[in-house]
């Protein structure tokens, strides 16, 4: 197949208030690997929808072969050779492989009839010329996150991309799937192809780039060879200052159980069992993570702990009292801080200010209230203590919560929930598309947390968070805890096996 | 997202929550046999041709089928009927309709297949109207305004047809259904607006000028304006002959033909085109088929505006196809009971013209149970086809599955 050498020149993209992108250079070959790597926030998806034609750059130019060009939709993208394998896959769940593959190529007969027989035929010949097993009948919703990104790699390889973009495409696969992903990509260089991976996973980009490129606040800020760097120097690239990559603790000291569930289940409204007889105790003084691919129930255990999801069987108690039926209020006033998954949905009401959310959960206390009437003043002071002390970037705390970062919209929630009188702390995704240095804020006060003597459960699809931040592991499969290990005593590989649903030769557990 | 826990339990619990339910409707059914059916004496004739007629005894009939419906919900209850569960719905549920009608024809006689006749013409405007309704929520946009559509069309179909001819009348219907269609697109997609709120616009701003328009215009115009000859039928050759279904199916006007060819064409457009692929991603999850290329927005105007025309030809049935004249809110809610038919039939065509011709059925009853001394007061009678809309959607609602992206306007990112 022949070369192809694609390039993006000073592109600059802005939005209202913000310039996304600043004047970004790149270029990439087939058979190469270019991992552009940044965090949450640094321009990478605007930069995305610029090559894929989705957005139109406000300067700069793309250019083919050094041919300038332009593409003012993804049609356009598509008829140059460019592919995307979109983050949220791009997948319609109630129809076949084969119909989501031919989806705008379709192959037809008579009268505009579709061919179905040639589509399958279709998805066949690309998934045997590069090995990927799909059957061209199966509904999309009924396969795992793993089939159905090969879906979208046979989709984009069907349409003869030259240089293939994967957005993100490890976040939701489990370790052993994304070995597997690293293989795929490997075989497409090897076929000729070039691949741009976008990620904010410092070891995968060492892994499979053959040339690193670091977004920063919209701009370039750098260029590495894999060969030639390290995780730290390529993180300091990222975030402008050194970081710390490993979260920074002593041993745990565990005293007495705090929380305790016994043989929870839960059941969702379609009446499938989500959590299914979960038993385990976090005690005081350690911080137990509950790893696990999304999706397999743990959204519900959270919701069940934090009184948001009935419990259909089994009880819940907070230090040695049932709490089982206990309302939201009930189990707050009783010591538990949630820190919701969905941040923006659950954990803020983003068209409320900083102060209003700050208070959200306390605003009924004889501090902030006097019957129907609020103390605004009173409020305001709190709002402006707890914005320095747990370093919320903001101006004026009367803004709206959705003028934040998500770093610092995750402050926020942190704030409002461990400034309290706490028993214990449940975190859901608690660093979930934050910045780096948010990130390592938030693991910070949590340590803090279960130092001060609170027991602190987290969940966490991110392994390497969970290894670094666990005294103690939980690994969820199916509604089912699976394993209960210590993560000093196993590796990687082995959690790995297990949030697979399947366990590692020689158990440790 | 949690989708893969025990599947096989799900199942199994749901479908034994409706096998029991469902033993529970025939139990009551079989009361409604014993206390109501077996009240009234007498044969009732039920004719079928012009010449002929076959008879029940309403009382013996009501007492047997009570009978047999205990025995099915027993069986129903206490093992269930497997595959033939739906079978056994159908013929439980046409055996009871019969019983009702024996009991209102209780000493009498009536014309059943001219009843059926009847049916199958008025699903006309309810099946063109779910068909309509099929296109725009397939395509992701909720269209509520089919009413308005109807009502809109119905009344200058009758103007167009009266000055004119029954084709250009037709035509003129046709296109005002696309203008409000345009409406609805413009509003909901370029704009943004929610669907629900504009349909409902719609529907009050047909009712309004076609009310102004009646009473202003049409009134003291009646001989010019709104005066036609509605379309003769057209009998088939042999088809027609055949006993029974001939008559009920293939004398009919062309507005049932057409119907009955709107359905066949949709159904193949929407699951053997590559224009049906398209529309059904675009009403799922239409960012899929946006990153592949697909023109997301112009595809929905398009089909939008095709939904208004086959809303106009429904609208134009009124005048063209049985009345002869516009009166005002001539469609009487049929575009909101067209809605009903698109979720009784699943937003599959098909689905959506059983559902059409069993709300007809309420309707040609009503007409006809009229006719006897039954003592039911007619203001209930009236109320019958929106009784029977009620206990359908209630039944079928949660068990149907609307577009993911029906009412959701898009963006490019």
């Amino acid at each position: 197949m022949h070369e192809m050498k694609f390039e993006l020149r000073g592109i600059t993209k802005r939005f209202p208030g913000v310039v996304a992108n600043d004047n970004v250079n790149l270029s990439v070959e087939t058979g190469e690997v270019l991992a552009l790597i940044g965090e949450n926030g640094a321009g990478k998806s605007t930069l995305m929808n610029v090559l894929y034609g989705l957005y139109r750059a406000d300067e700069g130019e793309l250019l083919i072969d050094d041919q300038a060009t332009q593409f003012s939709s993804p049609a356009d993208a598509i008829a140059a050779g460019i592919g995307m394998v979109h983050q949220h896959f791009m997948l319609v769940p109630v129809m076949t492989v084969a119909e989501n593959v031919v989806l705008g190529v379709e192959p037809t007969g008579r009268f505009g009839s579709l061919d179905i027989d040639e589509a399958r035929r279709m998805v066949r010949e690309v998934s045997d010329r590069y090995h990927l097993e799909l059957d061209p009948d199966a509904i999309i919703e009924d396969l795992s996150v793993g089939v159905r990104q090969r879906v979208e790699i046979v989709k984009v390889l069907m349409r003869d991309a030259k240089i293939v973009v994967f957005d993100e495409p490890t976040a939701v696969l489990t370790p052993s799937e994304i070995l597997e992903f690293f293989g795929i990509v490997r075989s497409l260089v090897a076929a000729g192809r070039g691949v741009i991976f976008i990620t904010h996973k410092l070891k995968e980009a060492l892994e499979i780039a053959d040339r690193i490129n670091v977004l920063r606040r919209g701009k370039v800020v750098g260029e590495a060879l894999p060969k030639n760097t390290s995780e730290a120097a390529i993180a300091e690239m990222m975030v402008g200052r050194p970081v710390l990559l490993v979260v920074d603790k002593a041993p745990a000291t565990p005293r007495e159980a705090m929380l305790t569930l016994a043989e929870v289940s839960v059941v969702d409204p379609d009446g499938r069992t989500v959590v299914d007889g979960a038993s385990f105790e976090v005690r005081v003084g350690e911080i137990v993570c509950v790893a696990g691919v999304q999706g397999n129930g743990q959204t519900e255990l959270v919701e069940a702990i934090a009184g948001l999801r009935r419990v259909a069987s089994g009880s819940i108690s907070l230090g040695g009292k049932n709490i089982t039926g206990d309302s939201p209020r009930e189990r707050h006033a009783a010591g538990m801080a949630h820190i919701p998954e969905d941040r923006q949905r659950q954990g803020l009401v983003t068209e409320l200010s900083i102060t209003e959310n700050l208070v959200l959960t306390r605003y009924h206390d004889a501090e902030f209230s006097q019957g129907i009437r609020m103390k605004w003043g009173a409020a305001a002071a709190k709002s402006q203590e707890l914005v320095t002390a747990y370093d919320i970037r903001t101006t004026d705390p009367s803004q709206l919560a959705s003028t934040l970062s998500g770093g610092n919209q995750q402050k926020v929630i942190v704030a409002r929930e461990l400034s309290r009188d706490i028993r214990v702390v449940v975190a859901a995704q608690p660093t979930r598309g934050i910045d780096v240095g948010s990130i390592e804020y938030v693991h910070a006060q949590i340590v803090k947390e279960r130092d001060a003597g609170r027991a602190v459960l987290v969940v966490s699809t991110e392994l390497d968070e969970v290894m670094s931040l666990a005294d103690r592991v939980l690994v969820m499969y199916r509604g089912k805890i699976v394993a209960d290990v210590d993560p000093k005593k196993v590796s990687h590989m082995d959690i790995g096996l297990y949030m697979a649903g399947s366990r590692p030769t020689a158990a440790v557990a | 997202m949690s989708t893969s826990a025990a599947p096989g339990l799900v199942v199994s619990a749901e479908q034994r929550k409706r096998a029991r339910s469902l033993g529970i409707a025939y139990l009551v059914l079989a009361v409604v046999c014993f206390t109501i059916f077996t009240r009234r004496t007498g044969d009732a004739g039920f004719r079928i041709s012009e010449s002929s007629q076959f008879t029940l005894p309403a009382q013996g009939f009501g007492w047997a089928l009570g009978i047999v419906l205990i025995a099915i919900a027993a069986g129903q209850l206490l093992r269930g009927f497997g595959k033939l569960s739906n079978v056994v719905l159908a013929l439980a549920t046409a055996a009871f309709f019969m019983s009702f009608m024996a009991w209102a024809a209780a000493g009498d006689s009536f014309s059943f297949v001219g009843m059926l006749q009847d049916t199958v013409s008025r699903s006309v405007p309810i099946t063109l109207g779910a068909v309509a309704g099929i296109l725009s929520e397939r395509s992701g946009v909720i269209n509520i305004s089919i009413e308005g559509m109807l009502l809109a069309s119905a009344c200058t179909s009758a103007i167009g047809a009266s000055l004119t001819n029954l084709w250009l009348g037709t035509l003129v219907g046709i296109l005002t259904g696309v203008a409000l269609a345009a409406i609805l697109a413009v509003m909901s997609i370029r704009y943004k607006v929610d669907q629900v709120i504009v349909g409902f616009a719609i529907n009050f701003f047909a009712l309004g000028v076609t009310s102004f328009i009646s009473f202003r215009v049409l009134v003291p115009n009646r001989d010019t304006m709104n005066n036609l000859l509605p379309v003769m039928p057209i009998r088939i050759p042999l088809f027609a002959d055949i006993p029974f279904f001939g008559q009920i199916l293939f004398d009919q006007t062309i507005f049932v033909y057409f119907s009955f060819a709107t359905v066949a064409l949709a159904t193949w457009g929407l699951y053997r085109t590559k224009w049906g692929l398209r529309t059904r991603a675009i009403g799922e999850y239409p960012r899929a088929a946006g990153t592949l290329g697909v023109d997301v927005n112009k595809l929905r105007y398009r089909n939008l505006l095709l939904a208004g025309a086959v809303a106009g030809i429904g609208g134009a049935w009124w005048p063209i196809g049985i009345v002869g004249r516009f009166d005002q809110n001539i469609t009487n809610g049929r575009g909101f009971i067209a809605l009903a038919a698109v979720i009784f039939g699943r937003w599959h065509p098909v689905g959506a013209l059983c559902g059409a011709l069993v709300f007809a059925l309420a309707e040609a009853v009503r007409l006809k149970i009229g006719n006897f001394d039954t003592g039911i007061p007619s203001e209930f009678l009236i109320m019958a086809p929106y009784l029977v809309t009620l206990v359908v959607v209630a039944g079928f609602i949660g068990a149907s599955r609307a577009p993911k992206a029906a009412g959701q306007p898009y963006e490019d990112q």
